[in-house]
């Protein structure tokens, strides 16, 4: 038996039925849809945080208090009041920590701030007037407040875009007092409108020197994070290093478990995300997947309704000299036929949503989304839809094959 | 030595407890190059016959043997192989596949059979060609008449060049001079080309364009005889 010829004949029985065969596959074409896309759309998301993610600045690593947790419950274990003024001096000495640029700390909190009975509630960030190199945002107008600033815990600020647009949409802000905590702070500086970035909208916030902060808006001595640049990225594993080797000795720690600070690089970062939406990816995918048991179970059904309208045939084909063997044949390669055109369907319909939502995204909103298509995710697209057509065709093409053909033939 | 042996061949059907029997210890011979009319009214048991002369059914009891061979000499596979190139069928219905043309009807048996593909196209016209119709070759059944219908299924029992040909009530659908159209086609391969041919009939005037006649009564043979005065397009035009 041949299996071109098997073929035609699959195709020509799935054309004469049509329309039938189309919404058969409508099934297994959605489901494969739903897989390119969402991983289409994983990809592209991943695509952007890590784009946000380096843009925030390269070369970065962060120390924060406590440990990495182990689990939600864990956080409340962890002491946060571990870093302080000593360890930003051990860290910003060369002979413990070397290849930094510079060594930042920060404080911050959502607080209530107001200008003249206008009322906002921003991030307030205490930091060194380095920060610009740190979070990569640039005064547009003003300037960032000095080192002075931060020895003498001067009440100044700068200013987030979209806090200037709240308050001081008729006059200039630059010189003006805003109030928080009913602390009265110079406004010196008004930052370029960045844009909401993965996890947090510099335009949304405030800074003041961390010393400030700390003493008059917080009460506190600690920091919340110290934020280290490294002269060049590639010094950022060797400066990780050094900086928990030089806080374990100032801590006196030996047993690394017991660490009361953790250390984090971008990479970690990035590859946190990936791994976060390569799970939320694989999830989704695993849905979608379900639509596809669903598309084989229709498969089956119209296969099997398929094999008593063609009782005769089937009968005659076997009183021509068919054997099971070229019955199951037939009507398996019918139901892979349907199935791996649904899924050719899918991945184009997949990749043309994909296409669309990269044109809608990137270019009209410009929000620098990527164009991301997964082959191997097509592939395995075509290759799980046929193999539903096997899996939900041998049924109905063993009940095919089993036909008696007199039994057959009879049959009106 | 015959190409069908038939003895005391029984088959029963068990219908909710009910027995019926079909075939009641039928017992005959047919030599290759015969042309016999298997002729009884309807449920004397003659579909049934023709049913395991062809290998689609199996006796409860009693022996049938094809060249020398019974059902149970062969493995499934190779009982279609027989079935493929011994044997060709006539149904009454015509049984064509209704999607398909007229060559992709006839060529079917030989899809499933091992002759290699470069053959296919010689052997299919040649059969389409033996019954008058390749001028219809591209068409549909539904855009022939019975009798072509009929001669589309003829050149598929042909197209393989079997040993035996049965038809069962070939003529039971058609008009008579489509009747006699297929009856002189089904005669012509019998004399010239020495195909053996197995009719299945009830009217006497089909079965007499045979060379023998096995009348069948209550599942056994009644009478054989060979037909003295055999019909032919002659008796027609007269």
């Amino acid at each position: 038996m041949h299996i071109k010829y098997v073929f035609k004949t699959a195709v020509a029985s799935l054309k004469y039925n049509k329309s039938r065969s189309i919404l058969t596959i409508l099934g297994i074409v959605i489901g494969v849809t739903a897989i390119i896309l969402v991983v289409s759309l994983g990809k592209g998301a991943e695509g952007l945080i890590l784009d946000q993610i380096q843009s925030y600045g390269s070369g970065i690593v962060e120390v924060a208090p406590g440990r990495k947790p182990e689990g939600l419950t864990d956080i409340m274990n962890i002491s946060l009041d571990s870093l302080k003024e000593r360890d930003l001096k051990a860290l910003r000495n060369p002979n413990n920590v070397r290849g930094v640029d510079v060594v930042m700390p920060v404080v911050m909190r959502t607080m209530v701030i107001s200008y003249e009975g206008d009322i906002f509630r921003p991030t307030v960030i205490g930091a060194t007037p380095d920060f610009d190199k740190i979070f990569s945002i640039y005064p547009d107008r003003g300037m960032i407040f000095s080192e002075s600033d931060v020895a003498g815990r001067r009440s100044v600020v700068v200013i987030g875009s979209e806090i200037e647009e709240e308050f001081f949409s008729r006059t200039e802000a630059l010189g003006k007092k805003i109030s928080i905590k009913g602390r009265p702070f110079r406004v010196i500086g008004v930052l370029k409108e960045s844009g909401q970035m993965t996890f947090f909208n510099p335009d949304k916030m405030i800074v003041v020197p961390y010393t400030t902060a700390q003493k008059y808006l917080l009460g506190i001595d600690h920091f919340h994070a110290i934020e280290i640049k490294a002269e060049s990225e590639k010094m950022v594993p060797m400066i990780a290093h050094d900086i928990t080797l030089t806080l374990r000795e100032l801590h006196g720690i030996d047993n690394p478990d017991k660490d009361d600070f953790y250390v984090s690089t971008q990479d970690e970062a990035m590859d946190m995300v990936g791994s976060i939406t390569g799970i939320l990816t694989a999830l989704l995918v695993s849905m979608a997947a379900i639509s596809l048991v669903v598309g084989g179970v229709g498969i089956m059904n119209i296969m099997l309704v398929s094999v008593t309208e063609r009782t005769r045939e089937i009968g005659l084909r076997k009183a021509l000299g068919a054997t099971k063997k070229n019955i199951q044949k037939q009507f398996l390669l019918e139901s892979v036929i349907l199935t791996g055109t649904g899924g050719i369907v899918g991945i184009l319909v997949g990749l043309g949503l994909s296409v669309l939502i990269f044109i809608i995204l990137g270019q009209v909103l410009s929000m620098g989304w990527k164009f991301a298509f997964s082959i191997p995710a097509a592939l395995i697209g075509i290759g799980v839809s046929m193999l539903v057509g096997l899996v939900f065709g041998i049924y109905p093409a063993k009940k095919a094959a089993e036909k008696s053909p007199i039994e057959a033939l009879r049959y009106e | 030595m015959s190409l069908i042996e038939v003895r005391n061949l029984k088959k029963v059907y068990t219908n909710e407890e009910v027995e019926t029997r079909a075939l009641d210890g039928a017992s005959f011979d047919i030599k290759k190059g015969e042309f016999v009319a298997l002729m009884g009214p309807s449920g004397s048991g003659k579909s049934t016959l023709l049913h395991i002369l062809g290998f689609l059914d199996r006796q409860t009891s009693g022996e049938y043997k094809f060249n020398n061979k019974t059902f149970d000499d062969f493995t499934e596979e190779e009982i279609a192989k027989v079935r493929n190139e011994k044997m060709g069928f006539i149904f009454q219905s015509f049984n064509l596949l209704s999607r398909r043309n007229v060559y992709d009807n006839v060529i079917l048996p030989l899809v499933y059979s091992s002759t290699p593909e470069r053959d296919w196209d010689k052997l299919a016209k040649e059969a389409i060609n033996s019954v008058d119709l390749s001028h219809r070759s591209g068409h549909t059944p539904a855009q022939l008449s019975g009798g072509e219908k009929q001669r589309v299924a003829i050149a598929r029992a042909l197209v393989n060049k079997p040993e035996v040909i049965f038809a069962d009530e070939p003529t039971g659908n058609l008009d008579s001079n489509s009747g006699l159209e297929i009856m002189e086609i089904l005669r012509e391969l019998n004399d010239e080309k020495g195909h053996t041919i197995i009719l299945i009939t009830h009217e006497t005037y089909t079965a007499e364009h045979a060379e023998r006649i096995l009348h069948i009564l209550d599942g056994r043979i009644d009478s054989d005889g060979k037909v003295t005065e055999r019909r032919g397009v002659k008796d027609f035009l007269k």
